[in-house]
């Protein structure tokens, strides 16, 4: 399946080449993913599947839109 | 300390001792004082209103971020009281004089236009002569040739002279630059409204406030900067890409309001976020960290620069790049700046412009993405151009003027940069706050979005209203302290952060205050603003978002507003 996978701030050093279209795995976690791409877990504190706030061992669905983002806050 | 009065009409001034706001500070000295001297029914705009002007119980102090200003008066934008803060030198040159408090009172009859220049000998009045018209950054730099190079201004723009409703005070930075801003409610033409185009502070030969006990103090500042370095927001996120890091997350969570709050995704959003600007900051040559006045550790602000390396504007921020990118569908970050610098100049709050030129491109006047034109209107916000100047009167005034019925205000103030239907607990401060649609009344987006204080689901009601209530009362309570409300992102997430907040103010005024008296605090403030909007007339039926966000689902996430009104009079503490 592919995600559209998006790493922003300080992830932005992990985005992969292809991450509009990132190939994974059937049934795939979002803590798979930071495996694979080697970001450290405790790097990403706010995960969005689709627009929604989810946790690490949320599972991955083809077609999704993965979000990962670390501590932020501004306004 | 002293207060400071100064009669702009018959040119008197005195000092006075506190006497009732002894111990007060910021907010919670600029809303008592308004609540007490200003009728609550007067016209904002005759010499029955008031400015004062206050730092806040730790300003001027070796406190980290603890130079904000609050600036109070009866708004002309939204006819509550307003306390609208900001950054800049002055609130720290202000406390080293000795000055707790600066009243401005009273008007004058003729159209003659003043200075005042503040020293520890006194105090001067003197004709403002060709600084009349001129923007603030073409002010800054008479005031400097005239005051000195150190000079700091309070100074109104065009609009303000003009008496534009959503008029802004402008405040110098360290660098003597009018990048600060008192923006929201249209304090501006308050000031215009008395004549005054600029106050001035010199501060030479003057110290820093002193602590009743100093090594407490130093103890509990030393935790303070602690806290404040060890939470990755305050020393990473907001340091390294300014607040407009927002704009992905938000934009993200189907929450950036797009085209006038008619979607909650920006298909331009990269374009314009923090991570590009940084970049572009970067490669051109310019800083991406900058503190507003000395003694900020977090360091939120920047010097953006042109193409050619050359400085545009700083405190540029989310709310700024919202209003002037996806709400109007601008996606060229150059554009977005110059709009910026161009209300900085003139004295217009960015975030009522944002949603003032949404309206008028939802009411035809203006093509949507069209910056080239923005930026002319803007600039003719003190001219006699009928569209430019309703622009300049907010986002109300243009509602009406077009007939435009989706106009996102509260109270007459512009929404900022949350769609309140997929951020629900900010949806709850815009409705209830005494100020009119304001997020930093009560930042909800930090359980609802940020996972900072709490983790809430931003779509559901459950929750919200308590959120925002607690976050009203706190973020009352910093600003009477005068810190930065940016500190919450450290104080929400570290066991001793109120409690640190408490030990630096006992420490400073030499009296026990504790968690409970910070909550006491800032609940009394809110208290004094309500009497104050309860008397100009205001009711629960005021505090209510337009109804098109109850009838309209917001992409993405397919949500509507849905509090009643008895439902959002919990959030409110009387
Ligand atoms: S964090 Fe930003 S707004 Fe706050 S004091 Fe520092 S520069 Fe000013």
């Amino acid at each position: 399946m592919n995600i559209e996978l998006k790493c922003f701030a300080t992830l932005g050093r992990f985005a992969p080449e292809n991450a509009d279209a990132y190939e994974l795995p059937d049934e795939t976690t979002v803590a798979d993913v930071l495996t694979a791409l080697g970001i450290p877990e405790e790097e990403v504190k706010i995960i969005f599947i689709n627009g929604v706030k989810k946790e690490l061992h949320a599972p991955l669905a083809d077609g999704d839109r993965l979000g990962l983002f670390p501590a932020v806050g501004g306004g | 300390m002293k207060i400071l009065r100064i009669n702009t009409r018959t040119k008197e001034y005195s000092f006075q001792e506190p006497g009732e706001y002894a111990g007060m500070g910021g907010r919670a000295l600029t809303s008592r004082l308004i609540k007490n001297e200003v009728p609550a029914t007067c016209d904002p705009l005759s010499g029955e209103n008031k400015i004062v002007a206050a730092g806040g119980v730790l300003t001027g102090t070796a406190a980290a971020n603890s130079g904000r200003l609050s600036v109070g008066g009866k708004s002309p934008l939204t006819g509550t009281i307003k306390e609208s803060n900001t950054g800049g030198s002055f609130a720290q040159k202000l406390a080293k004089l000795g000055i707790l408090a600066l009243v401005l009172e009273d008007q004058p009859e003729d159209d003659s236009w003043v200075n005042i220049h503040i020293t520890k000998d006194g105090v001067t009045i003197e004709d403002a002569g060709d600084m009349v018209g001129l923007g603030t950054y073409d002010s800054m730099d008479k005031v400097r040739a005239r005051y000195g190079e150190k000079a700091c201004g309070m100074i109104v723009g065009p609009a303000g002279e003009k008496l534009r409703r959503a008029a802004s005070i402008q405040f110098s930075d360290p660098e003597g630059r009018p990048a600060r801003a008192a923006g929201r409610g249209g304090l501006g033409a308050v000031m215009g409204s008395k004549r005054i185009k600029a106050v001035v502070l010199d501060d030479k030969g003057c110290g820093m406030v002193q602590s009743a006990d100093k090594d407490a103090f130093r103890a509990a500042n030393k935790r303070w900067v602690e806290i404040l370095k060890g939470h990755p927001v305050t020393s990473e996120g907001l340091p390294g890409f300014g607040t407009a890091i927002l704009v992905n997350i938000i934009n993200e969570a189907g929450a950036l309001p797009t085209k006038n709050f008619r979607h909650g995704r920006f298909e331009h959003a990269a374009d314009i976020s923090g991570e590009t600007i940084a970049e572009t900051i970067k490669q051109r040559g310019g800083k991406t960290k900058h503190g507003c006045h000395p003694g900020c550790v977090i360091q939120c602000s920047q010097e953006y620069v042109d193409a050619a390396g050359k400085y545009l504007t700083s405190g540029f921020e989310y709310e700024t790049v919202w209003g002037f990118g996806a709400n109007t569908l601008i996606k060229d970050i150059d554009t977005i700046a110059t709009l910026d610098r161009i209300c900085d100049d003139m004295g217009l709050d960015t975030i009522d412009m944002g949603g003032a030129l949404g309206v008028a491109m939802e009411g035809g006047a203006i093509q949507w993405g069209d910056g080239d034109t923005c930026m002319d209107l803007l600039r003719k916000a003190a001219s006699d151009d009928e569209l430019a100047a309703a622009i300049a009167d907010g986002t109300a005034a243009v509602g009406k003027k077009l007939g435009v019925t989706r106009v996102p205000v509260v109270k007459g103030q512009s929404l900022p940069a949350y769609d309140p239907r997929a951020v629900k607990g900010v949806g709850v401060t815009y409705a209830t706050t005494t100020m009119g649609a304001d997020h930093t009344a009560g930042y909800a987006v930090c359980q609802n979005i940020l996972k900072v204080g709490g983790d809430v689901n931003p779509l559901d009601k459950m929750g919200q209203v308590e959120i925002s209530k607690n976050l009203q009362v706190a973020t009352a309570a910093l600003d009477a302290a005068g810190l930065c409300i940016f500190v919450a992102f450290a104080v929400l997430d570290a066991e001793d952060g109120v409690s640190t907040i408490a030990d630096m103010v006992a420490a400073h005024i030499g009296q026990p205050f504790t968690v409970d008296d910070v909550v006491k605090l800032g609940t009394s403030v809110l208290e004094d603003e309500i009497d104050f909007n309860t008397a100009a007339g205001f009711t629960k039926e005021d505090d209510q978002l337009p109804s098109f966000f109850s009838e309209e689902t917001l992409d993405p996430h397919g949500v509507t507003w849905d509090f009643s009104v008895e439902e959002l009079q919990a959030a409110k503490v009387k």
